[in-house]
């Protein structure tokens, strides 16, 4: 699994770069002294290789190494994705459970209906009642996400929960329905048959027979998602103000500050695909039937 | 508890609904039956009857809109329905146990077979090793030869016929005094099916659980069960012992059931099978008189008014006002051939020779066919036969054109040659080979209405367009006995007969030459099956088409196969006229085929065996590739040699190393055979 990702992952790569790539060819005609009025193969080329090595170039706009911004940002996108990921992955889950095991009473229909939609308003609606009710009426939470200097752990966990609330709406409906839909199809399978009329309690049948086989798609689901919390929260980082990529690219996208967009790009596509080569790794973990073939 | 003098199973006039569209649909109706200790009972009828609700409602594990309306059902001497939740479960663990159809499924695919029985031992306290012995105990009680492996497997490493070792021993773990087999077997190959349904009676021998054994497939309960019920509708409409109600039937149900199965060797140039008209109620439908009574011959006005009490014949029941004259049922279907069989013609439509296919798996070979040759006549069915891995299925996506051979065989139709790849055959090549389904739900577009789907095939095999496309539409749903309203309506409103008689129909739009027919009746029930081999054979002779016919059930291609070929590991075993396979003597595969179907007719219980499963194709055994499982094998040549395909008489071809002679001599004495296997 781990070479066929190596196999993979340059080819995510290079995707990842090309649609930068395209706008590159404006650039070339409004500034020629960076050196890149050179064949774009080789401009790729020397860009790959240098990035390969650490090396991201350096910023038009801050005239300093472009490393030190993405690495700062990108860890800051982690943190508050990381926050938000506690929250909806578990509460998500057990959603998506205890609607499957009431189908279709009313604490499903809440679930569902609710659920769906959340995700389908946008982060900004989400997040700009949040502020109004959270940070601005009730003042519980503060409505910039920019931490003071030398803050501690909780307390950066208390400035990222407020961002984190669209995050949790827009991903919780998509994460219970998956869990809903896998736990139904687990609850009315025959295996699940086989265990109860063994005679095994309730709880061992879900715990030991149901979940895991119930669980697999949601686990590819989410890890699939990650690809969107590091990368999708221009929005969010906007609106709470908060040194994160998505606000980076963003920034980087107005000034037209290509290296700084590039790298930007490139590292969420690589957050990206390791996200989903960790997905496979432990779906195919779970799954025995990926993990060992079939024999005779 | 539970009471040992008590009956193993009661239903007191149980009635069951499924709730669908806001009403309830009786499914049973005022079913009563009692299962003695010991005894195993017999549940038959057709699919839709309530075969498997029956089931369900003993273990209370009815859909969730499935409920009791009345009745009472009592298991050893405990009312089911007054249990609460603990005592259920209580019940489910020691008292009842429950096989069921698709192995696979029934095991949960990511917890090892070693876990999944040792939680049943757990279950009674029993637990770390002690559990481990006890599970490895009970996989060597279902013959499993290696319980230590197979403990540390995961079922999809297991086949079919293994995967159900493996459900029975899970249902006979907790020493139930009832076990409920709803169709066991449905769906195994016939030599698997042969090994579990041994495996079953003899374990019967040894425990002491009841059978409640749910089949839609009479010869195999006549083999197993001491009484059998018929169900229809959701009632009991005959019961008795199983002999008494197979041979001496006192139901017009249960005697228009039998005369569908083609039985002691009828064939198609012979006989029509009988068949039920009409189709089964509803769920839920109104029935005012005899449910039967709308598709009986023997139904007078009594019988459409007034419900038949079940009549106590001394030992056995019917629910029949009639039931002294239930025999005389007058046949549904004239059984006499109208069209006599034209002479054929000396030609054949179809010469293979030297027909090879290999594929790829993982970087190693596997040849499923291999050096195939014979030859089809105009108007003659070739039955294909073999069990599942044997190469039926390729062989006809060869002659399809939808896998192309290798290099250097020849496919041969009318004389010209044909592409192995279907894009490089003519128009009037492809038209002249069809092929009819296992399942016509995939096999129609669920979206078009049935004049559509029709119209389709029309214009694009037979060229037609407007009045005369509607002309031959029209004639060819004729041909099927379907009528005119179908055609405005889509495959998911018709049943599955109904859907195939379309398929069939579609199949012949361009006037093929050859038809292939794979599986066409597995999943209908048997009276549809009945029907719709009666249909391919009028077919024929009306239209002189040949059909290569591949199935599991040897009766029905006995009934329509003029040649039969035996397949093994993609090689012909065996190739001759129908009749001179199946009287023999044949190759020991065939014989073990033939003696693995269970048969109605049949008492003798001499059986060959075979052990093991089919080899992998990909490392084929030397020799003979029979030689591991063959019960006949005479010693060092047949593991060194490869017997060629020898003539023995007309055209009877067998691939064995023992003459003849010898194999007419050994298989005329059977009873002189020994049980090869245990």
């Amino acid at each position: 699994m781990v070479f066929l990702g190596g196999q993979v992952l340059p080819g995510n790569v290079g995707r990842a770069i090309l649609g930068p790539l395209a706008d590159q060819r404006a650039v070339d005609a409004l500034n020629h002294s960076l050196g890149l009025d050179r064949p774009l193969l080789v401009q790729y080329w020397d860009w790959i290789t240098n990035f390969i090595q650490g090396d991201m170039g350096m910023s038009y706009i801050f005239r300093a190494p472009v490393a030190p911004f993405v690495i700062d940002a990108l860890g800051n996108s982690m943190k508050l994705a990381l926050v938000a990921f506690v929250l909806v992955v578990p509460l998500g889950i057990l959603g998506g459970i205890v609607a499957a095991l009431n189908v279709n009473r009313p604490i499903d229909r809440i679930i569902s209906l609710g659920g769906l939609s959340a995700t389908v308003l946008p982060e900004f609606v989400t997040g700009i009642i949040f502020i109004l009710i959270f940070g601005v009426w009730l003042d519980w939470l503060p409505i910039a996400a920019a931490w003071p200097a030398n803050a501690g752990f909780f307390t950066q966990v208390y400035y990222l929960i407020l961002p984190a609330m669209p995050l949790f709406l827009v991903l919780f409906g998509y994460i219970a329905r998956m869990a809903r839909s896998g736990m139904i199809d687990a609850l009315d399978s025959d295996y699940t048959r086989t265990a109860v009329l063994k005679g095994l309690p309730w709880r061992t049948v879900i715990w030991r027979h149901v979940l895991r086989n119930a669980l697999l798609p949601t686990i590819t689901v989410i890890a699939t998602q990650t690809g969107y919390l590091i990368g999708g929260l221009v929005v969010v980082e906007t609106l709470f103000r908060y040194q994160g990529i998505g606000s980076l690219i963003f920034t980087a996208a107005r000034g037209k500050d290509f290296p700084i967009l590039e790298a930007g790009i490139l590292t969420i596509g690589i957050v990206y695909s390791v996200a989903t080569l960790v997905a496979d790794i432990l779906y195919s973990v779970l799954n025995p039937r990926i993990r060992l073939g079939t024999e005779q | 508890m539970t009471d040992t003098s008590a009956n193993a199973l009661e239903l007191h006039n149980l009635s069951v609904a499924y709730r669908v569209g806001g009403r309830n649909r009786a499914v049973l109706r005022d079913l009563s039956l009692t299962i003695h200790p010991g005894e195993a009972y017999g549940l038959v009828g057709e699919s839709g009857c309530g075969k498997s609700t029956v089931a369900l409602s003993v273990v209370r594990y009815l859909p969730r809109n499935g409920f009791i309306t009345a009745g009472g059902i009592s298991l050893a001497g405990q009312n089911v329905m007054k249990l609460d939740n603990e005592a259920l479960r209580r019940m489910r663990a020691e008292n009842v146990s429950m096989v069921y159809q698709d192995p696979g499924k029934a095991l949960n695919p990511s917890i090892r077979i070693g876990r999944q029985l040792t939680e049943i031992f757990e279950l009674r306290g029993i637990s770390g090793q002690r559990a481990i012995d006890q599970t490895t105990a009970m996989l060597n009680r279902v013959r499993i030869s290696d319980p230590v492996r197979v403990m540390q497997r995961y079922p999809h490493q297991l086949s079919g016929g293994m995967q159900q070792r493996v459900g029975i021993a899970m249902a006979l773990a907790n020493d139930p005094t009832m076990l409920i087999l709803d169709e066991p077997t449905t769906g195994l190959d016939a030599t698997v099916e042969a090994e579990v349904l041994d495996l079953i009676a003899k374990l019967r021998q040894e425990l002491s659980a009841s059978i409640l054994f749910i089949s839609h497939n009479l010869a195999v309960v006549s083999r197993m069960c001491d009484r059998v019920g018929v169900l229809y509708a959701g009632m009991l409409v005959e019961e008795g012992r199983t002999e008494d109600v197979f041979n001496n039937p006192r139901h017009p149900y249960t005697v228009a059931l039998l005369r569908c199965l083609p039985r002691g060797g009828q064939r198609k140039d012979q006989i029509r099978l009988d068949t039920i008209p009409g189709f089964l109620p509803a769920p839920g439908a109104r029935i005012s008189g005899c449910a039967f009574a709308d598709r009986c011959a023997l139904a007078d006005s009594r019988c459409h008014s007034e419900l038949p009490p079940l009549h106590d014949l001394g030992g056995r029941l019917s629910r029949c006002h009639y039931h002294e004259k239930a025999q005389s049922l007058p046949r549904t279907t004239p059984g006499s051939i109208t069209t006599s069989a034209v002479a054929t013609s000396p030609e054949p439509v179809l010469r293979i020779a030297g027909l090879n296919k290999t594929y790829s798996s993982h970087g190693h070979a596997l040849r499923a066919v291999n050096d195939v040759s014979l030859d089809l006549m105009p108007g003659q069915t070739l039955g294909l036969v073999g069990e599942s891995g044997s190469g039926k299925t390729t062989l006809a996506r060869l002659l399809l054109g939808l896998v192309s051979a290798d290099a250097g065989g020849e496919i041969r139709l009318e004389g010209k040659p044909l592409a192995s790849k279907l894009e490089s055959r003519t128009a009037e090549q492809v038209k002249a080979m069809q092929i009819v389904f296992q399942n016509p739900d995939s096999a129609l577009n669920r979206s078009h209405s049935i004049r559509h789907i029709m119209g389709r095939a029309l214009r694009t095999l037979a060229g037609l367009k407007g009045s005369a496309q509607q002309k031959r539409l029209i004639d060819l749903v004729r041909s099927v006995r379907l009528t005119e309203r179908h055609l405005s309506v889509k495959p998911r409103q018709l049943s599955g007969g109904l859907k195939q008689r379309v398929a069939i129909a579609r199949a012949f739009a361009g006037d093929p030459r050859i038809v292939v027919c794979d599986e066409p009746t597995s999943a209908l029930d048997v009276s549809v099956q009945a029907a719709i081999l009666n249909l391919l054979a009028d077919l024929q002779t009306k239209e002189r088409v040949s059909y290569i016919f591949i199935s599991h059930d040897l009766a029905v291609v006995r009934y329509l196969a003029d040649q039969i070929a035996v397949l093994y590991l993609g090689r012909i075993m065996e190739l001759g006229p129908s009749e001179r396979v199946f009287s023999g003597p044949h190759h020991p595969y065939t014989e073990a085929l033939l003696s693995a179907v269970p048969k109605l007719d049949e008492t003798e219980n001499v059986r060959v065996r075979l052990d093991g499963e089919i080899p992998s194709a990909i490392n084929p055994p030397t020799g003979c590739v029979f030689h591991t499982r063959c019960p006949r094998k005479i010693g060092a040549v047949c593991e060194e040699q490869e017997p060629p395909l020898i003539d023995a008489e007309h055209g009877h071809k067998i691939r064995c190393h023992i003459p003849f002679e010898e194999l007419a001599r050994l298989q005329n004495k059977t009873d002189h055979i020994k049980e090869i296997t245990a």
